[in-house]
């Protein structure tokens, strides 16, 4: 598997530094579970945040601090050795998602929002929404523009638009200014996290009218 | 100094930590990184009540975790950073901050100690790059941080050695991969 299409270095950045909406960190934790390129460059900006900690100024801690502290571990059992969590590498939901979903792919609660597409809205914080979308094989999503940004990220399957061909671990950063058509690939369903800023617009009736529905 | 005890050192306090619950180790690394992590929390925002709870998980962390610090990807100083931003999005923000997957970690992967040597050298380095930067190369960086500023370029901007870092993470990662592998 070779991921083409790759996190921007804002997002990077704001991810290591702890800024973005949940809904934004959830895409950003499930891309980087895929693709080792942008792990490093996640653990790279995180570096530069241990060099400014290290080199900060000093703000001087009460007494009491470390006594609480040590009075903490001293009641503690021994750290216990917890086994790395890393699940296998074939299930469909990499480790974040799946602590959304609370399982795997039998878990998601489908709706179904016409012409065989469904999704599943996750909960996160409301400064962006993340949801998962089932396109049947073959099957367009309407075309849209954004008035957000609207980053989608393939988990089975693949599609095609007018930016380019996204298959499993690549992710699209559509801006304000992309009017774009997915089409998911014949040969299988396709399976996508999507994350939106703010409502998309949609240029067909229908599908103007199902968008309060939909909660996109 | 600044530069006293490099991250090489503090790599070993983890590891007493780790291997003998060694409790002097411990003090050591608190009164280190205890007054620079309130100094840090009190500038993402918290008050200094806050700051000080905050401080305390996060100390409490990594007596807890040393077992998961992994020393050819991260000097303990970005270790405790790491863990400190999570704790910060989870008391003040009260949200959950999604982590990636872990790659497996353990006594069948314990890293090459060459690349340690290196990873933490580098990262030595990159500290001691931060404070040699000019005032305003290092407030554009800082604000970066606490979210007061999007920035792309600050490895172009600041000739910091980020790109050195980010391979070898990248090199750490795949001895991890291939330790997976041969499982
Ligand atoms: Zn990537
Ligand atoms: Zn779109």
């Amino acid at each position: 598997m070779k991921i083409k299409h790759h996190l921007t270095d804002d997002l990077v950045m704001g991810y290591s530094a702890g800024t973005l909406p949940e809904a934004v960190n959830l895409i950003v934790a499930t891309h980087v579970s895929l693709c080792d390129d942008c792990r490093a460059a996640v653990e790279a900006c995180d570096a530069l945040g241990g060099a400014m900690v290290e080199s900060s100024d000093t703000v001087a801690v009460s007494d009491d601090c470390l006594e609480s502290v040590l009075g903490m571990i001293r009641t503690e059992e021994a750290p216990a050795r917890e086994p790395a969590r890393g699940a296998p590498r074939s299930s469909v939901l990499p480790q974040p998602l799946a602590d959304y979903v609370g399982g795997g792919l039998d878990d998601i609660k489908w709706r179904p929002v016409g012409m065989g597409v469904k999704q599943a809205i996750l909960p996160t914080s409301s400064e962006a929404s993340a949801r998962l979308l089932y396109i049947p094989a073959g099957m367009a999503m309407p075309d849209h523009g954004h008035r957000g940004m609207e980053l989608t990220l393939v988990l089975q399957g693949a599609f095609e638009d007018e930016d380019g061909h996204f298959a499993r671990g690549d992710i699209e950063i559509a801006t304000d200014e992309i009017e774009h058509t997915p089409v998911a690939d014949i040969s299988e369903d396709c399976i996508c996290l999507a994350v939106t800023e703010a409502p998309l617009r949609f240029k067909g009736l229908l599908p103007r009218l199902a968008q309060p529905f939909l909660k996109i | 100094g600044l530069h006293d005890t490099t991250a090489a050192d503090w790599t070993d306090h983890v590891r007493r930590i780790r291997d003998d619950a060694d409790e002097t180790a411990f003090v050591a690394l608190f009164r280190h990184f205890a007054p620079r992590l309130k100094a840090f929390l009190i500038r993402s925002g918290s008050n200094p009540a806050e700051a000080e709870e905050c401080v305390q998980d996060v100390m409490a962390t990594v007596w807890r975790k040393a077992h998961l610090f992994d020393p050819s990807r991260a000097s303990v100083a970005t270790w405790v950073f790491t863990i400190a931003r999570n704790r910060r999005i989870d008391l003040l923000r009260r949200q959950k901050r999604p982590e990636p997957e872990d790659l497996p970690w353990g006594p069948e992967a314990e890293p090459d100690q060459e690349e340690v040597v290196q990873f933490q050298q580098d990262s030595t380095n990159l500290a001691r790059a931060i404070s040699d930067l000019p005032d305003k190369q290092r407030v554009l960086i800082e604000k970066a941080y606490f979210g007061e500023l999007s920035h792309s370029e600050i490895a172009e901007e600041t000739g910091l050695p980020l790109g050195t870092i980010k391979s070898r993470i990248r090199l750490a990662l795949d001895r991890l991969r291939h330790a997976m592998d041969q499982r």
